[in-house]
């Protein structure tokens, strides 16, 4: 029989734990490319030069070699410097840093529209950097591109099976190790790209509405006139 | 004499080969109301940004009620501002711009407390009470809870003038801050800045191109042609007599426009 649901029942709670830690590697990864990219995005519009262009750098050299490469980098080749890491944590650095520098140049968008009077104005009120950051620059400046950050957290979720190469148990590797054991691939392999397709929707329909908020509450912030 | 509130001393500004203010010498005295007028590309505007810290200066120092605004000193000498610096004397100017400048995901009420809360320290009470106060001064203590978006340009304007206030400057700088403004609102907006004159201790410098405001409201006016200063006076004497013909030329092609 091409298509065994008996084996379907059997394997899915291994599955569906196994989703959970494609699902963590996932947000802990985004957290990470979310909150680094904010920083070398920061980091590379300062008028120091030894800050931005050794930051302009280190995002175009990330941006430029594979995501793969990276990860075994981390996995296979920080421990002979000494910094050993469990597959999970390399994987979700790897990750986190690939997206992150995808991530800079996003928010480099958003800010750099803020308008220049914006920023004028924080210097006439004597705000200090960080303040101005934190308070004017930023919160105009991160609405319009949640979009494009949504597209690269659909994106990252995609990448995931690739921790499967340095043995991490997320969903892939599940699915591999259940085949392997039963010589059956079909239905695990099917299952997956089922999960991740889902997924995938559900998250796009949900920064679809974040974004319709948000339009909402930009054009006419504090509700109706 | 008492010391000026604003002093220009050999103040040049270029950029890049384009000299823009040309070894400018200038001195507000405290309370002084000054005008700047001239064609758009002469430098007024300019003199103001240098002013706020918008723009460093190339040469020349610029002093502030008695202090150092764009140098600071160093065992005994002047040397270039550093930001901390600037962040200390910068305080005493105020800045109202000629697009407003409003943070747009403030409420006009917190617009003007964001910088009395995290630059004077001041509580979020205090800080609350004195937007208040300003804005009902401004004559929109029923607008405070709205938003940018929600305000008229003459609205816009008065709240950023407000905003400016609360920071409690010696010195405030008016940027064609009616330019922007539909014909009907730029009355609303120069009442405020009339109020303003009457009731506070504050010198005032603006660039306008409101001929008859500034007529009316400056003690002094500066013509500006070419980066430098070509006549200054008392508005009776710029307007119905002036010496230079720069001037003259300048002020007849503005009242012919109007």
């Amino acid at each position: 029989m091409f298509w065994d649901w008996n084996y379907v029942w059997e394997i899915t709670p291994a599955l569906l734990r196994a989703s959970l830690v494609t699902i963590q590697a996932t947000l802990l990864g985004f957290a990470l490319a979310a909150t680094l990219g904010l920083v070398l995005a920061i980091m590379r519009m300062s008028r120091t030069s030894w800050i931005s262009v050794p930051t302009a750098g280190f995002v175009e050299f990330i941006r430029s070699t594979p995501v793969l490469i990276q990860i075994f980098f981390i996995f296979f080749v920080f421990p002979e410097f000494g910094i050993v890491l469990p597959a999970m944590t390399a994987g979700v650095i790897a990750l986190g840093l690939h997206y992150g520098s995808y991530c800079s140049e996003v928010y480099r968008a958003g800010l750099e529209n803020v308008p220049r009077g914006q920023w004028e104005a924080a210097t006439a009120l004597n705000l200090s950097p960080y303040i101005t950051f934190r308070d004017i620059i930023i919160p105009q400046a991160i609405p319009p591109v949640v979009p494009a950050l949504g597209n690269y957290l659909v994106a990252l979720f995609k990448e995931t099976p690739l921790l499967s190469a340095i043995a991490v148990l997320e969903l892939m590797q599940t699915a591999k190790i259940l085949g392997s054991q039963s010589f059956r691939y079909v239905e695990p392999i099917t299952l997956v790209g089922g999960f991740f397709l889902v997924m995938s929707l559900v998250a796009a329909a949900f920064i679809r509405q974040v974004e319709a908020w948000l339009n909402r509450s930009l054009r006419n912030p504090g509700g109706e006139r | 004499m008492t010391t000026p509130m604003v002093k220009f001393e050999n103040v040049t500004k270029r950029y890049g080969a384009l000299t823009v203010l040309d070894s400018l010498n200038l001195e507000i005295a405290p309370d002084e109301k000054v005008a700047i007028i001239g064609p758009s590309g002469s430098g007024k505007t300019t003199v103001l940004r240098m002013l706020m810290t918008l723009e460093r200066i190339n040469d020349g120092i610029i002093y502030v009620d008695g202090e150092p605004l764009t140098h600071m000193p160093k065992n005994g000498r002047l040397v270039p501002a550093d930001e901390r610096y600037l962040r200390r004397v910068r305080g005493k100017i105020g800045m109202v711009f000629q697009h407003f400048n409003l943070f747009p995901h403030m409420s006009a009420l917190r617009n003007c407390m964001e910088a009395p809360i995290h630059v004077l320290g001041l509580s979020r009470q205090e800080a609350e009470q004195r937007a208040a106060e300003l804005l009902d001064m401004v004559g929109l203590s029923d607008k405070k809870h709205q938003y940018p978006s929600q305000l008229s340009g003459g609205q816009q304007q008065r709240v950023a003038i407000a905003r400016a206030l609360a920071m409690r400057p010696k010195v405030m700088l008016f940027d064609e801050v009616t330019s922007a403004l539909d014909p009907e609102l730029v009355g609303e907006v120069l009442n405020v800045i009339r109020k303003l004159g009457k009731e506070h201790n504050l010198t005032m410098l603006m660039v306008t191109h409101q001929m008859g405001f500034a007529k009316e409201f400056a003690d002094r006016v500066c013509f500006f042609y070419g980066g430098q200063i070509v006549e200054s006076g008392r508005p009776e004497e710029i307007f119905s007599a002036p010496k230079e013909e720069r001037t003259r030329q300048f002020l007849s092609a503005v009242l012919e426009a109007s």
